[in-house]
């Protein structure tokens, strides 16, 4: 199992609140790991992480690593710019968030804030992104058409496309159909699972069901704290941890 | 091509030059708004040091306790309160219109409109917000005169009366859209606690919305007094250019306002005396006004403290 | 009511009480819309009724004249362009890019509450004492003379609160999803704020610009105080140049006695009613079409 990122001994505090911590996690490369635990134990905290969208709003602070491979590069760091951190690491939303413009620029502005002009190429990329995000079929013919005439589950599945295009090394997944529907959300479980020979997944979820359907790893976190982290067969069948247990088994939360 | 980057060094060229840009840009805004506060400076830095000079001359006695103000006369009097009295006059006239007719509407607009209905009577009623004070200024002097002329044979061709009512219109919307914008920031809960009690809407709107956005509610009274206090037009070309130390709404009258309009239509060196008096005039309704925002801002954002 | 009749009679009684008082308060509401909207209206005839006839192309190309029936408003307008112009350019700029640095950029201190505090009393500061201002500052200070420049910037001080005030308003709406969204793709914060944040908050922005123009259109006070001249025979060449507007050249008819002057004032009040009623309805216009184009 090759790492594509590890999480090491990371505390994360906002204005001055403890939110995570000492969390350690790996990420294995084409694998989707998911975050479960109870709301405001810090799951998506940690995915935020990643591509420091904390960074935005300040009064933040990280301690510990998360390093990125295969040069083991600290993404945290203050020599690191945020930016890059992003050019690297995309992200699909909880709620849709398509900009109000039309499906084709969506998806261009990742490559055009990389500083791509050609336009055959944009043209290329937004095909296979469409595509790897299974949605060509449904938008081939109207790409110019606003991405918010789209219905909810075309949307995000636009936002995965518009991350998809610029391609990634790891790609984060907040809730990604919590405000959907259950065919919207079956059809996003199985383009994930499909994603992953393409690219590395982490994803946080409410869904213990989507978890063990989609995720090979999953790492339950409780209170700012990494509680147990394991393939999702074992997590979810054998838990280690009694916390686990009573989450899974639905005793809390 | 490739997409992928690589990441960085703090000192590498192409980092360096993008942060620069980006707090320059940063910068250049920062610079623009700070400007606000520059501009705010001057306004007061050059209505004191433009009016101070005037108290050499002037004992601040006699500035307040003066009966009249004749500055351009042989034997000056400086009596503030001539110009008090004629702004105070039309701007109470002006509120005894504008208070219950705004809070009216703004109860009418917030809790007995459809949606649809207070989507087209809002913006129609800040229409009469929109229209130029000098034409209000015409319709006071050359419609409403001469229609209250008709009832009251008594009323001078220029007076405070009809001046200070079709100021008291101007402002309607000014108070009705700040008060409903405070009665429809009341939580819908309390609405609906008022209703399920069987409570009617009257009942409901008038002891249970209002005192609830009551700090909103009074805040825009103070907006509204404030912008009676220094309207201009309307009061020079209605209210006429006597000073007057009386609060007869019949008669003519000048407010602070429309005594720097006189003053200014004339020749005015610099440093002449009638220079200094409309800083003068200027600085009081300044300071009239700034005090009544401060307040009008206290209880607002106390309003806004009560529902977060 | 009587302690004999029964509870369910009195609750009856009362209930009718309550939806009578409530159809009078419909009432009294609907009268005092009326009232208002009838006054406006009212204005509206009287200015149009005594003003049309004097409405003529010989009325738009103009100069004032001592008499009424050859005096026109061409300077007037022609003032009145010039002023807004250099309001425009002094004010969109300044204002959106303060209202941007106050949403995107500010962190709360004391500075922005400072700055905040300060744009909340610079509205609410009565207009002629930015005129006071201007003759004190642009006039004998920078000696910038009684000219379109001194004019347009008063004006652009005036109506600066109101752009940055709409402009943080439209702001406001955007979304922080969106933000995120353009900030996960690896933008900057300024290629977020160009290529998102003004794009979609352009709708709100241009509605205050075009009521904020309308106010300057309209304003009357400050620019007495920097001496807008009621008599300009001839048309302006350069900012620096004396100048009139249609409201002081509206101002200066009024307070003729003649009567016939007051004809040629009520045809300017229509003219500059015209005008900013139609900036109006396009301010509401504005925000109608981009309310629609963009739900968030």
């Amino acid at each position: 199992m090759v790492k594509k990122a590890e999480v090491v001994n990371l505390n994360f505090s906002y204005t001055d609140k403890r939110i995570l911590n000492g969390v350690s996690l790996p990420i294995y490369e084409n694998r989707i790991t998911a975050l479960i635990g109870p709301s405001g134990c810090g799951k998506t905290t940690l995915l935020r992480c990643f591509n420091r969208m904390h960074d935005l709003y300040g009064a933040i602070q990280y301690d510990g690593k998360i390093n990125l491979f295969p040069d083991e590069l600290n993404i945290l760091s203050d020599e690191i710019d945020p930016i890059e951190v992003r050019m690297k690491i995309g992200m699909v939303f909880q709620k849709p968030n398509p900009f109000p413009k039309s499906i084709y620029e969506n998806i261009a502005y990742g490559l055009r804030v990389r500083g791509v002009k050609k336009k055959s190429f944009i043209d290329e990329k937004i095909e296979d992104s469409l595509k790897k995000a299974s949605l060509w079929n449904e938008v081939s013919d109207r790409l110019n058409s606003s991405a918010t005439s789209l219905s909810g589950g075309q949307q995000q599945r636009l936002c995965i496309a518009r991350a998809l295009a610029t391609e990634p090394d790891i790609l984060l997944l907040d809730e990604p159909t919590s405000a959907l529907d259950p065919i919207s959300t079956a059809h996003i479980e199985e383009l994930v699972t499909e994603l992953k020979k393409s690219v590395t997944i982490v994803m946080v979820t409410h869904n213990l069901h989507q978890a063990a359907r989609t995720a090979d790893y999953t790492s339950f976190m409780y209170l700012g704290e990494m509680i147990e982290f394991g393939e999702s067969s074992q997590i979810f069948t054998n838990p280690k941890e009694q916390k686990t247990e009573n989450y899974i088994t639905g005793r809390f939360g | 091509m490739a997409i992928r980057s690589e990441f960085s060094t703090p000192q590498s060229l192409k980092r360096r030059l993008r942060n620069f840009k980006e707090s320059l840009i940063g910068l250049s805004l920062f610079l623009c708004a700070l400007s606000s506060v520059l501009i705010t400076f001057g306004v007061i830095y050059t209505l004191i040091s433009e009016a101070l000079p005037f108290f050499k001359d002037v004992s601040l006695k006699n500035f307040i306790l003066d009966r009249e103000w004749t500055p351009l006369f042989e034997n000056p009097q400086y009596g503030i309160l001539t110009l008090m009295s004629g702004t105070f006059l039309t701007t109470a006239i002006a509120l005894t219109i504008a208070i219950p007719l705004g809070t009216v509407a703004a109860v009418f607009l917030s809790e007995y409109c459809s949606h649809r209905a207070r989507e087209i009577f809002k913006p129609l009623l800040e229409l009469l917000a929109a229209v130029p004070t000098v034409v209000y200024g015409y319709f006071a002097l050359l419609f409403i005169t001469p229609l209250l002329q008709k009832i009251i044979p008594s009323l001078e061709s220029f007076n405070a009366l009809s001046a200070g009512l079709v100021m008291g219109i101007m402002i309607i919307p000014y108070i009705s859209s700040l008060s409903e914008d405070a009665m429809r920031a009341v939580p819908l809960h309390l609405r609906e606690g008022s209703l399920a009690m069987g409570a009617s809407k009257l009942q409901t709107s008038f002891n249970v919305i209002v005192p609830a956005a009551f700090s909103g509610i009074a805040s825009a009274y103070v907006l509204g007094i404030s912008r009676a206090l220094g309207e201009t037009m309307v009061v020079a070309i209605a209210a006429g250019l006597q000073p007057r130390l009386s609060l007869n709404p019949l008669e003519s009258t000048q407010t602070l306002t429309a005594y720097i309009v006189q003053v200014s239509m004339g020749d005015l060196p610099q440093g002449s005396i009638g220079y200094r008096t409309i800083y003068v005039a200027g600085l009081v309704l300044l300071i009239l006004t700034l005090t009544f925002n401060l307040i009008g801002q206290n209880i607002r954002a106390r309003m806004e403290n009560k529902y977060k | 009511m009587s302690s004999t009749s029964s509870r369910q009679i009195n609750l009856k009684t009362q209930i009718e009480k309550l939806k009578r008082q409530d159809m009078f308060f419909w009432f009294v509401g609907l009268i005092t819309l009326a009232f208002a909207l009838l006054t406006l209206l009212s204005l509206i005839a009287d200015m149009a009724m005594t003003g049309w006839p004097r409405i003529s192309q010989s009325f738009f190309f103009s100069f004032p004249s001592r008499f009424p029936d050859k005096a026109g408003i061409y300077s007037a307008w022609v003032g009145s362009f010039c002023v807004v112009l250099v309001t425009s350019l002094m004010a969109i700029p300044l204002g959106i890019a303060s209202g941007v640095y106050l949403e995107e950029y500010a962190k709360k201190n004391i500075w922005t509450k400072l700055i905040e505090l300060n744009i909340l009393n610079l509205a609410g500061i009565p207009s002629i004492t930015y005129g006071l201002m201007a003759l004190g500052f642009f006039v004998y200070r920078m000696h910038l003379g009684q000219s379109i420049l001194t004019a347009g910037m008063t004006l652009g001080l005036l109506v600066l609160p109101i752009i940055i005030v709409t402009t943080r308003e439209a702001i406001r709406t955007i979304p922080s999803h969106i933000r995120e969204a353009s900030y996960s793709l690896g933008a900057t914060k300024w290629q977020t704020i160009h290529n998102h944040i003004l794009p979609y908050s352009s709708g709100g922005i241009m509605t205050g610009v075009v009521i904020a123009l309308s106010r300057a259109i309209g304003e009357t006070a400050p620019l007495i105080t920097v001496g807008a001249l009621t008599f300009i025979a001839f048309l302006p060449s350069s900012p620096m140049d004396p100048y009139t507007v249609l409201p002081i050249q509206m101002f200066n008819w009024v307070s003729r006695p003649q009567e016939e002057f007051h004809i040629n004032a009520a045809a300017a009040g229509l003219v500059l009613l015209t005008m900013t009623l139609f900036l109006n309805g396009t301010a509401i216009y504005i925000r109608y079409l981009f309310r629609k184009k963009y739900k968030w």
